[in-house]
């Protein structure tokens, strides 16, 4: 596949996985190795950044895979911002996923905070992932402070329920200048097949492999439609039509 | 409009003869529908759904496994005093019991608070009883601000508070409120609480709203099982909940299900709840709530815990114990009642691995409120 590229980095997958709501450790490892992702993310509420021993971070090897940290909990700008300076404070490397999610029910983000704390961050040399709801008009937005992707939502938070947020995903990927990352809601690799289909970078999938039966292999399963979804991407998927058209021109005879 | 004007617009007779009027096919519908409805509430809480106990059960693991995964949160509570001015009849710190009282010095608390630490907690429950003269906001907040390098989550399970104390409190760094309304009977809370500040029904019922206001983040509701009859009891906590999630939108709200236990003073409880109705609680509270921590803690028995873990919790207690300085110190002074799951926070993390859950002692961090972090 080809390369998926942020802020100048290079990646061989596109399939970012997260890290809450397993049942174990050894689960979210099975996870992240059946999906062959190289970029896990990691709640900063979750582990004692400052202790190397913690219990999740000894679990991701950091060689191998990029740990993006994320500021989910932060309710406005002020807390994510020093979510973010702690992380780096204690070693982290500049990457943030910014989630700036008032609502604690639906952890839908906040736009105006979030675009504020872009803003800050982006200044402080911290390469900016931010979490959003699909709203193309705040993805240019953050594109001119100078985050590195946007990551719109499919459906909310933890649904399964996949792309319902399709329309306007189409146009925030139509109009962007850097990797548009589905995240949240992607249920079915066949979700995430559509993302890619649709021309997303890559994609954030979490709660699908946390409460699979097998997170191991419902890894592979997710990466396999990465995969498919990108290179039917890439192969160019034949546009919709409403009436048929025959693969013979009816007036081709007129050439004759 | 407060809750108070809500609540006050049920005659809880009639919400009663509501609720047991449900029939069978009230229940299947309330289980075929995404979204309750208040009137799908009723009916999961009617005689009618205790023959339909099982796929209520699988539908509530279904959600929650959904919305949080396999993980639970673990807590511990520090009694920080004992000494009451309050007659709640049901309550071992009732101020006519004659029983030794303590109040913790910040010492004291700090011994009790490495204790936990050690244990691995990183959320920590601040309880007391009600005595403005010993215990008052400010000792509160000096124990908070003692303990909180310890901790990366401080509740507090106190005296209700006006807006201002508990803005001092987040600006101490507390988070969480846990304040249970014990009844919503508003006939009931006057005969079991003659005395005391606690005697002020409206004033405690609208005491998480102002805990919302003052911008505290976690918000635990509950009633005190035994007292009331749990059918009404349990609609009116629905509907509290419902409601504070709505107006006080930024605070996540937990509602737990504390059944009476054992407390000096020999209360005998008029209302007992069984373990088939419990179930029926927590599972229709995981119905109607899809995103709400469910609180289960150490006051029911280890088999019990358990079994209820795949039901719809998601927070657990774990090695409490409710005598001031008990931790510390065995011999302390008091319990406000006796819990019934003592296995150590070690044994209960050991239990959760072996059912598939992840025990998750930290999901917060100081920093969010801490001003000072990360300049």
């Amino acid at each position: 596949m080809d390369k998926l590229v942020i802020a100048g980095r290079e990646f061989s997958s596109r399939l970012m996985v997260g890290t809450g709501k397993f049942s174990s450790h050894a689960a979210m490892v099975a996870a992240l190795e059946g999906a062959g992702t190289e970029i896990v993310t990691v709640a900063l509420r979750r582990v004692d950044i400052d202790n190397p021993a913690d219990d999740m971070l000894t679990h991701i090897d950091r060689n191998r895979y990029l740990l993006l940290p994320n500021t989910s909990g932060a309710r406005d700008a002020d807390e994510a911002v020093r979510l973010a300076r702690l992380a780096r404070a204690a070693g982290c490397e500049p990457w943030i996923k910014l989630e700036v999610t008032p609502d604690p029910y639906y952890l839908l983000p906040d736009p105006i905070e979030t675009l504020k704390a872009a803003e800050i961050l982006v200044k402080e040399g911290f390469n900016v992932l931010p979490y959003i709801n699909a709203d193309p008009v705040l993805a240019k937005r953050l594109q001119e402070v100078g985050t590195v992707t946007v990551m719109p939502l499919g459906a909310p938070i933890g649904t399964n329920k996949g792309v319902r947020t399709r329309e306007q995903i189409a146009i925030i990927i139509e109009q962007a200048i850097v990797p548009v990352v589905v995240d949240a809601g992607l249920g079915a690799p066949s979700h995430a097949a559509e993302a890619m289909e649709m021309g997303a970078a890559a994609v954030l999938v979490n709660t699908a492999f946390a409460v699979a039966r097998d997170p191991g292999a419902m890894g592979v399963a997710f990466k396999k439609g990465v995969e498919a979804g990108r290179e039917a991407f890439l192969a160019g998927i034949g546009e919709q039509r409403d009436r048929a058209e025959a693969s013979s021109p009816l007036t081709g005879f007129l050439h004759d | 409009m407060s809750f108070l004007d809500v609540i006050n617009q049920y005659d809880p007779q009639q919400l009663l003869a509501e609720i047991e009027a449900k029939r069978a096919a009230d229940v299947e519908h309330a289980l075929a529908v995404d979204k309750l409805s208040l009137e799908d509430f009723k009916a999961l809480l009617a005689p009618a759904a205790e023959a339909y106990l099982e796929p209520l059960a699988a539908k509530a693991h279904q959600i929650t496994r959904q919305r949080f995964g396999k993980t639970i949160l673990l807590y511990a509570p520090i009694y920080l005093s004992n000494k009451c001015t309050n007659g709640c009849l049901y309550c071992g710190f009732n101020a006519t019991n004659k029983v030794s009282r303590r109040t913790l010095t910040f010492d004291e608390i700090e011994r009790e608070a490495r204790v936990l630490h050690e244990q691995g907690f990183r959320h920590i429950l601040l309880v007391t009883g009600e005595a403005p003269q010993s215990v008052d906001n400010d000792y509160i907040a000096a124990a908070a601000q003692r303990i909180k390098n310890l901790f990366s989550s401080i509740s507090i399970e106190v005296y209700p508070m006006e807006i201002a104390g508990y803005q001092q409190m987040v600006a101490t760094g507390v988070d969480g409120l846990t304040i249970y309304q014990e009844t919503y009977d508003r006939e009931l809370y006057a005969e079991l609480h003659p005395f005391g500040k606690k005697r002020d029904y409206d004033f405690r019922l609208l005491t998480p709203e102002r805990g919302g206001a003052a911008g505290l983040r976690r918000i635990g509701i509950g009633f005190l099982q035994g007292l009331g009859n749990f059918r009404t009891e349990a609609f009116f906590t629905g509907l509290h909940a419902g409601y504070l999630a709505k107006h006080y939108w930024r605070s996540l709200i937990s509602i737990s299900f504390p059944r009476m236990r054992p407390a000096e003073g020999s209360y005998t409880p008029p209302n007992p709840v069984s373990d088939k109705n419990l179930v029926q609680l927590i599972c229709s509270m995981r119905l109607l709530m899809h995103d709400s921590g469910l609180v289960m803690s150490t006051r029911e028995s280890a088999a019990l815990r358990d079994n209820l873990l795949p039901l719809g919790i998601t927070q657990m207690s774990a090695g409490s114990c409710t005598a001031p300085g008990g931790y510390s110190d065995k011999e302390a002074s008091t319990e406000q009642f006796a819990i019934d799951d003592d296995r150590t926070p070690a044994e209960i993390s050991a239990m959760l691995r072996r059912h598939g859950y992840d025990p998750i002692w930290k999901d917060w961090d100081g920093a969010f409120l801490d001003k000072s972090a990360g300049r």
